[in-house]
């Protein structure tokens, strides 16, 4: 058992400040305890959300030491309890209260990625054919939980504010597991470099640092969509090629 | 449409409520990138001490033009102006320095190390404007891939420097000898840890497989995608290993060729 200090950001969007909370850390217990633990004994009116305490419902998101994390997978053992630990909300969203921010903004980004669109079926009963192979590559992207830890920890949307221009790495994710689904026929590249901003990504990684799923966010998913959008945009031969091949097969169903 | 940042954290360069050290692995990788840059440059300068016995700086390959036995089309050309300083280096190191410059693993680096954007994951920047990699001139970084086609061939050549670095003559009977010296190694190993770089390469990966979604259909393209992607996840460790061992490869051509260090032969 040890004492700590946890320094917890108090306030709503009209302003407030870090308060010192002295608490009992004993063995086991991840930062979320321990801020349920001060909102029970010293804090009453201390907003926080959360719901599954096990890492899958995304929503104990915080910055705990300054790094985006899940209060519930933090472990105080891997804190130096020496010296406060500081526990406040997300940067990148607008604060309600405490360490609840209103995360809404990515909901409202979701509706303008085009959905999955599936090539017709592939037998009489309505059902297709796939590789496990080739889904397998899209599954690391669907473990993603929605905690937006990568968009807060982006420097695009974290700093530079560019909301409106960059989808950021979520989404990105979410892209790229529709973009390698062996089954969908749909064309976001376009929408990537255009009003997704890929463009944006200076592949700096931090979303990839903070990711609680251990997506390969930039590497698997964000790279291939630039060199996809590379293809289509910005290579003279592969744009070459690509319409002659369209070309060719247009002769060819012609003849 | 404006979105209000979290007044509790307002921004500024430096900022952060991390308590580690976040400015060490910048710190690391602005020492180390600008420690190659200043050695490969003066090397490229040198013009001189390149290549000793069969081996050959791999700053200075593949010779094009140039003085040493190894050059392929001849001495330096006579019509070079006079005021111009002159390396064979200088006419095939804008390939591999191309490369490393657009490869996306060192553009991540770079961007924190040398322009804090951002200096490390969580802490504030200095610079309000941003522009990215969609716009000039980060947008030239999508050349990346044509830079990989050269740096393929680059493979090939290293490769064949390594075997004719396996000959050696003798200099009483003129007669030539299978044999390895620790300067074969060194240039093996360059080109090993190369390969190792190249073939992770994420616009190979792409190449090779990346930018289909049924690879099942494509066995080739499978094997080939499976072993990039296998490469491309050491892609860091490579690029630093491969970048240490180019340069140390040239220091010790250079060092044999100068006299200061001998180059033993194993057998
Ligand atoms: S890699 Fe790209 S998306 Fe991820 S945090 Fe960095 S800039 Fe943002
Ligand atoms: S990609 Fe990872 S960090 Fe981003 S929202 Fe999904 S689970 Fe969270
Ligand atoms: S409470 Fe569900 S992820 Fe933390
Ligand atoms: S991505 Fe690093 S060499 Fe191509």
């Amino acid at each position: 058992m040890a004492q700590a200090i946890f320094r917890i950001w108090r306030g709503d969007s009209g302003g407030g400040e870090f308060r010192d909370y002295a608490t009992e850390v004993t063995s086991g217990m991840v930062v979320l305890d321990v801020v349920r633990q001060i909102q029970a004994e010293q804090a009453h009116d201390l907003a926080l959300r959360w719901n599954c305490k096990a890492g899958k419902c995304g929503s104990c998101s915080a910055e705990v030491n300054g790094m985006p994390k899940l209060m519930c997978m933090s472990r105080t053992s891997d804190l130096p309890l020496e010296k406060p630990v500081t526990v406040q909300p997300m940067k990148a969203f607008p604060l309600i209260k405490d360490l609840v921010t209103d995360v809404s903004w990515n909901y409202r980004v979701k509706k303008k990625i085009k959905p999955f669109r599936p090539r017709k079926p592939d037998e009489k009963d309505g059902t297709w054919r796939m590789a496990q192979s080739d889904v397998d590559r899209s599954m690391e992207f669907r473990k993603c939980i929605e905690c937006f830890l990568c968009q807060d920890v982006c420097h695009v949307l974290r700093e530079h504010r560019l909301l409106d221009e960059f989808i950021g790495p979520r989404f990105l994710v979410h892209i790229a597991a529709l973009e390698m689904h062996p089954l969908d026929t749909e064309n976001r590249l376009e929408d990537l470099r255009k009003e997704h901003g890929i463009g944006y990504c200076n592949i700096t990684k931090c979303c990839t640092k903070v990711c609680p799923e251990d997506i390969t966010i930039t590497d698997n998913a964000i790279i291939p969509l630039k060199e996809r959008v590379v293809d289509v945009s910005y290579d003279p031969i592969r744009r070459f090629l690509a319409r002659y091949r369209r070309k060719a097969s247009a002769v060819g169903l012609a003849s | 449409m404006t979105h209000p940042t979290n007044a509790l954290n307002p921004s500024g360069f430096g900022r952060t409520t991390r308590p580690d050290a976040w400015w060490l692995q910048p710190a690391v990788v602005l020492f180390g990138l600008s420690a190659f840059i200043v050695y490969s440059t003066w090397a490229a300068f040198q013009g001189v001490h390149y290549y000793y016995g069969p081996y050959v700086s791999p700053f200075y390959s593949p010779e094009l033009l140039g003085e040493s036995p190894h050059s392929w089309f001849g001495p330096k050309p006579s019509w070079w102006f006079s005021w111009l300083p002159w390396s064979p280096a200088f006419l095939i190191l804008w390939a591999p320095g191309g490369f490393r410059l657009t490869c996306y693993y060192y553009r991540g680096a770079y961007y924190k190390a040398f322009w804090a954007d951002p200096p490390a994951c969580a802490v504030g920047e200095p610079r309000k404007r941003y522009l990215g990699e969609g716009s000039f001139p980060l947008i030239l970084q999508n050349v990346h891939r044509y830079f990989l086609y050269v740096a393929l061939a680059f493979l090939v050549f290293l490769t064949y420097d390594v075997w004719k670095a396996l000959w050696f003559e003798d200099l009483v009977t003129g007669q030539v000898h299978f044999g390895v010296g620790v300067g074969t190694l060194v240039l093996a190993t360059n080109v090993t840890l190369l390969g190792g770089y190249t073939l992770g390469c994420h616009s190979l990966r792409h190449l090779v497989g990346g930018r289909h979604d049924h690879l099942s259909e494509r066995p080739v393209r499978r094997t080939a995608y499976s072993c990039v992607s296998c490469l491309n996840q050491r892609h860091m460790m490579f690029a630093w290993l491969s970048l240490f061992w180019v340069g140390f490869s040239d220091l010790y051509v250079r060092l044999c060729s100068m006299g200061v260090w001998t180059d033993w032969r194993i057998f």
